[in-house]
This record gives structure tokens, C-alpha cells and sequence, in this order.
């Protein structure tokens, strides 16, 4: 086991634990860097996974670290990339100024959502952020002129700066660079008065409040902040995906994307990464599984019914929220354990403690 | 010179009423005790003080200002700070996340500030920890500083609800029932505490407690509630005799 030697405040407002860790994330990134060569037939999934990633990370901000479960992150990604492709092709603006755009936009659609969800809570405002997603989807298919309405919208590749970004290994590494910017700029906030507000309401909204948060303005900020990153990711995804259409930004999407932070593990920004990798493998997964299912009783037809994804996914949902709450990065961690204390793992230390003694609840 | 004055407070929940018009003075650098049964109004008076709850009735005033009005999150920056009955920590953060955001209404950076993570914004940082520390010091903390509050007994997390409190920098503590849940060695400690947080650090204390021996240890003034109205108030000793109080607590 190994022990962290601390000589002053400074070192613990570092964005890495210490040298070894800081290390290993660089090591991560030069294998990022090479990885397009090794597995050039992935590069296109790979990217997939960055913006999914994304994503994730905008969802953890709100889900994970504030404790606000959003059902509509999936209209925040369909904001953002129609009005990013809206801006980009039918304005002509400059790529950048075009993202920078659709962020105010989503983020503006994120405070707008914000403002009932500080009279709601739990499963209410799940419900409201449902009701929202139905709604945009809605006005996704209608507003013909902006979005193109039921016929869709083709994306062109992404030009910054006069350079193309055609190429799948040129867009893997814009994808690479925007998800590493939104990490630190994430983790910034997490390690200062902000994000600690954050999680005072996650934890206790009474307590936060009784200690100068202003709760209206944070949950506000979050919801915000989280609809930015998710304005971005969407830009991204439209250049992906290369064509946008209505039903792609369905209710099945925003599920996907809180199984993302559910199974990644809330409350880390690892997690939401795991998740994203969760999530992108799961589909190839799930089809490789249909294939192998045999014809037995007519079962074969059974699986290949177009259906079946959502219930997978809830019941996926279903089984980490029963038996790994912490989800991966919380499995992760408890691996990590029983290396670092063998053969004396305690069985104990993750168990969840029920807190019979909380205040009555105000509100 | 008066801290807190509360001028005949009253709030009534639907057809209940909690309080019925409550008058106190808090003085400044003094330990003052509510205390009374069940149902009195203890801690509805707290809610009321941090302004969680609206009065029907009355008029609160901190420092010579009327803060009956005041947003609740705006009593932390004015100077009170509290505790809770059952404590409402942040569990899922370590001790220190806890007493940081005690730090909150002394924030002073900017949001794009702490999105790029600027040097004021590490310097400030810097301050707090150095603010946060003193109070762990004082609270002999240290063994605890990194662990979650999750895994730590309830005794613990009692004083770092306190600390998380001190981290704030108050003018006046609210305590609410310091020593619920504690053993008899704990409760010692604590009122060592609270007579040090008020000798050394010049805090005013206003708490809520049961326990007669630490009311009588620490605090200069006790007022009696029942059924939402104020019936004894003085010297804890004279509280206690008073025939009011022995017959809202025995019956009679």
C-alpha cells in the first residue's frame, strides 16, 4: 500500500493526487495518441466514444455531482446540433464562433429548464425534464425552415480555421482535444466554491442553504452549465452522425445517456468515461448477442424485435442500481482495494450504511 | 448590548400554532439555552432564526437589523450560523469538503474565474483551507480531515457539524441540541467546547438542549417554552426551580 506524504495545502488543490497518477494520465494520453494506428478500423467508434463522453460528463455534472436526474439530456444534444448546423451551414458563421453559438443557445434551453426544477424534485423533476425532451422533440420536427424538419438535415465535415477535419483521424483528434478541454475546465469547477456548492445541494439542500448557498442560483448554474457541454457534444455528434433527423433525439437517447452516468458510477468523472465506453459497446454487444440466440420456440424472432433495446437498457439500469450503486468506477475501486490490502480485504468498507437519524425534511 | 432580538414571534401551521408570540434578547457573548418539551417550539424557533420558515407573525433583528424579510441564504453572510438536530452533513464528502463549504459565504471568486482555475482563485483557495484549519485545530479534527463523514460515529460528525458551523466565521452559533445522541464522556467534552468557542473565540451561542447538566454548565440565561410561549426566563438555576417549568415538564 502506498502512502501520499502531504508537505503542503497547495499540493491537494492539484488537479492529480500526486506524481504516479499524474503519470499514468499522461501515459493514457500518448496511448490515445497512438491509438488511431493501432486500431485504425475503430477510429470512427472511437470518437463516437469521446462524444459520448461528453455527454456523460454533462450529465454527471447535473445527475452525479448536484443530484439532479434529467430524462432530457437528449434535447440539450439535438439543440445543440441543429442550432450549431443551423449557424455553421445555413448562416455561414465560422466554426467556432457556430459551437460557441449553440452552447449559449442549449445553455440558455438549460436555465429555461432550470427554473421550474427549483420548485420540483426527484422523480417530479425527472418527469418535467421527460415532458421538455417530448416538447423539443417535437419542435424539432416541426420548425421545417431551421431544422428541415421531417426530412432531416445532411451535416457537412467539420473547417476550423480553413483545415478540414474530413478525415475520421482528424476528427478523432478535435473529438479528443474538445473532450479534454471539457474535462479540465470540469474538473476546475469541481475543485473550487462551485462545485463543492453543488454537492452541499446533492447532499443536503437544507444544510447547503443554511451555510450561504443560494440554491436557486446553483441548481440554475448546473442545469446551465451541464446544457453547454451537452450543446457541444451535440455539435459533434451531428458532424458524426452526418445527418440529423428528429427521431434520433428520442427518449430512448436520453435514457441511454443516464444509463451512461448510472453504469459509469455517479459522482466521479471517471465514471461518466467508463459509462461512455459502456454505452458505446453495448449496442455491438447486444447484436452479436441477438445473432447468437438459437431458434428455439421461435426465440430467434423473439430477440430480433426492434423493441427489445429499451428494455435491455432498463434492465441494466435496474440491475447496477440494485447491486453496483457505485457502478463501474466504484467496482474499479473496490478491485483497486483488495490489491492494495491483500490478503486483508474488508468486505465491509464499501458497504452502504443506512442513516436512520436525518432531520425532518423541510421541504 | 443585544445580538438577536426576537419580538413577539408567532407562526402557525395551518390550524396549529407552534409559536404564539415569543419574546427574547440574545446579548452578545453570552451562552443563552432555550429549553422545554416535546412540541414547544424549540426548534421552530432555529428555522425561523435561519429563516427556513416565514412568521406569521413578529419581527427577528440581528445586530440592530431587521432580517425577518432576509433570504435564508443570506443569514450565513450576516453572521449566524447553526447546526441541526440529526445532523445534515454532506456524507458523500470528506471532512474537509464539509468545512470548506463552510466557507461559502466568504466566496469571493467568479464563475469563469474557477472555470480556468486563475491563481486568485488558487490563492483564495488557499485562504479558506488556512481559515478551515485553524477551526480543526481548535476542534482537534485532525485525525479525520480525509475521511468521509459516512464512516465516521455519530459523535464525531456532531463536532464537525459544529466545526463546519465555526467555519463560517459567526457572530452568533445556534446549537441545535449539541448533545443528543452522545455518550455522557462526549457531553463533557462538548460543553468544554461550547465554553471555549465562547471565551476564546467571542462567539454569542444560542442553543437548544435537554440535557440539564450541560445547560447548567455553560449557559448564563435559560428561557423556557411551552406550548409555543415563553414561560420562565433567567438564571439556569432559577429556570429550573421555577414552579411553571416543573409542571410542564411533570405535569400537574
Amino acid at each position: 500500500m502506498r502512502f501520499l506524504f502531504k508537505t503542503s495545502y497547495a499540493q491537494e488543490l492539484g488537479l492529480f493526487r500526486d506524481n504516479v497518477q499524474r503519470n499514468w494520465y499522461v501515459a493514457l494520453f500518448a496511448a490515445l495518441l497512438v491509438l488511431p494506428r493501432v486500431v485504425p478500423d475503430y477510429v470512427g467508434d472511437i470518437s463516437l466514444v469521446f462524444i459520448y463522453g461528453l455527454c456523460g460528463l454533462s450529465l454527471m455534472v447535473l445527475a452525479g455531482y448536484t443530484g439532479l436526474i434529467s430524462l432530457g439530456h437528449a434535447a440539450f444534444l439535438g439543440i445543440g446540433a441543429y442550432a450549431h448546423v443551423f449557424f455553421a451551414h445555413d448562416l455561414q458563421l465560422p466554426w467556432i464562433v457556430s459551437v460557441a453559438l449553440a452552447c449559449v443557445i442549449t445553455a440558455a434551453a438549460g436555465v429555461l429548464v432550470g427554473l421550474p426544477a427549483l420548485r420540483m424534485t426527484g422523480v417530479y423533476l425527472t418527469i418535467a425534464t421527460l415532458a421538455f425532451a417530448l416538447i423539443i422533440q417535437e419542435i424539432f420536427s416541426r420548425w421545417d425552415r431551421v431544422t428541415g424538419g421531417l426530412k432531416g438535415k445532411p451535416v457537412d465535415k467539420p473547417v476550423l480555421f480553413g483545415f478540414s477535419f474530413a478525415s475520421e483521424l482528424a476528427f478523432y483528434f478535435l473529438c479528443l482535444a474538445v473532450l479534454i478541454g471539457a474535462l479540465w475546465l470540469t474538473a476546475n469547477l469541481l475543485r473550487a466554491p462551485t462545485g463543492r456548492a453543488w454537492v452541499a445541494i446533492r447532499d443536503s439542500e437544507i444544510a447547503a442553504q443554511s451555510m450561504g448557498v443560494n440554491v436557486a442560483v446553483y441548481k440554475t448554474m448546473a442545469f446551465a452549465y451541464s446544457a453547454a457541454l451537452m450543446g457541444v457534444a451535440g455539435a459533434l455528434f451531428a458532424h458524426k452522425i452526418s445527418f440529423l433527423a428528429p427521431d434520433i433525439f428520442s427518449v430512448l437517447l436520453s435514457i441511454q445517456l443516464l444509463l451512461m452516468v448510472v453504469v459509469g458510477g455517479l459522482g466521479s468523472l471517471h465514471g461518466a468515461l467508463y459509462g461512455a465506453v459502456f454505452v458505446a459497446i453495448l449496442p455491438v454487444l447486444i447484436s452479436q448477442a441477438r445473432d447468437a440466440v438459437p431458434a428455439w420456440h421461435g426465440l430467434d424472432r423473439f430477440v430480433k424485435q426492434p423493441g427489445l433495446e429499451p428494455g435491455l437498457f432498463g434492465l441494466i439500469l435496474v440491475l447496477f442500481i440494485l447491486f453496483e450503486p457505485l457502478g463501474i468506477y466504484g467496482r474499479w475501486m473496490k478491485v483497486k482495494l483488495y490489491f492494495a490490502m491483500f490478503p486483508l480485504y474488508k468486505r465491509a468498507t464499501f458497504k452502504r450504511q443506512k442513516a436512520y437519524m436525518r432531520s425532518e425534511r423541510l421541504r | 448590548m443585544t445580538l438577536l432580538e426576537a419580538d413577539n414571534l408567532a407562526i402557525n401551521f395551518g390550524g396549529i400554532t407552534a409559536l404564539a408570540g415569543v419574546s427574547f434578547e440574545v446579548r452578545a457573548g453570552e451562552v443563552l439555552t432555550i429549553i422545554g418539551p416535546n412540541g414547544a417550539g424549540k426548534t421552530t424557533i432555529f428555522n425561523l432564526v435561519s429563516r427556513i420558515y416565514d412568521p406569521t407573525r413578529g419581527r427577528l433583528s440581528f445586530c440592530g437589523e431587521d432580517i425577518t424579510r432576509v433570504p435564508p441564504h443570506e443569514i450565513a453572510r450576516r453572521g449566524i450560523a447553526r447546526t441541526f438536530q440529526n445532523i445534515e452533513l454532506f456524507e458523500h464528502a470528506t471532512v474537509l469538503q464539509n468545512l470548506l463549504l463552510g466557507r461559502h459565504a466568504h466566496k469571493r471568486s467568479r464563475f469563469v474565474e474557477e472555470l480556468l482555475f486563475l491563481p486568485r482563485v488558487r490563492a483564495l483557495e488557499l485562504e479558506h483551507r488556512g481559515a478551515v484549519e485553524k477551526v480543526i485545530d481548535f476542534l482537534d479534527l485532525q485525525p479525520y480531515r480525509d475521511s468521509l463523514i459516512v464512516n465516521l460515529p455519530y459523535g464525531v460528525r456532531k463536532v464537525v457539524e459544529m466545526a463546519r458551523a465555526l467555519c463560517t466565521q459567526p457572530k452568533l452559533l445556534l446549537l441545535d441540541e449539541p448533545s443528543s445522541g452522545l455518550s455522557v464522556e462526549e457531553t463533557e467534552e462538548m460543553a468544554f467546547w461550547i465554553q471555549d468557542i465562547r471565551t476564546l473565540l467571542g462567539i454569542t451561542v444560542l442553543m437548544v438542549e435537554h440535557d440539564m447538566s450541560l445547560v447548567s454548565a455553560v449557559s448564563d440565561r435559560v428561557v423556557a417554552l411551552n406550548y409555543g410561549l415563553v414561560i420562565a426566563a433567567g438564571t439556569p438555576r432559577d429556570v429550573q426551580a421555577h414552579p411553571d417549568v416543573v409542571k410542564a415538564y411533570l405535569g400537574g
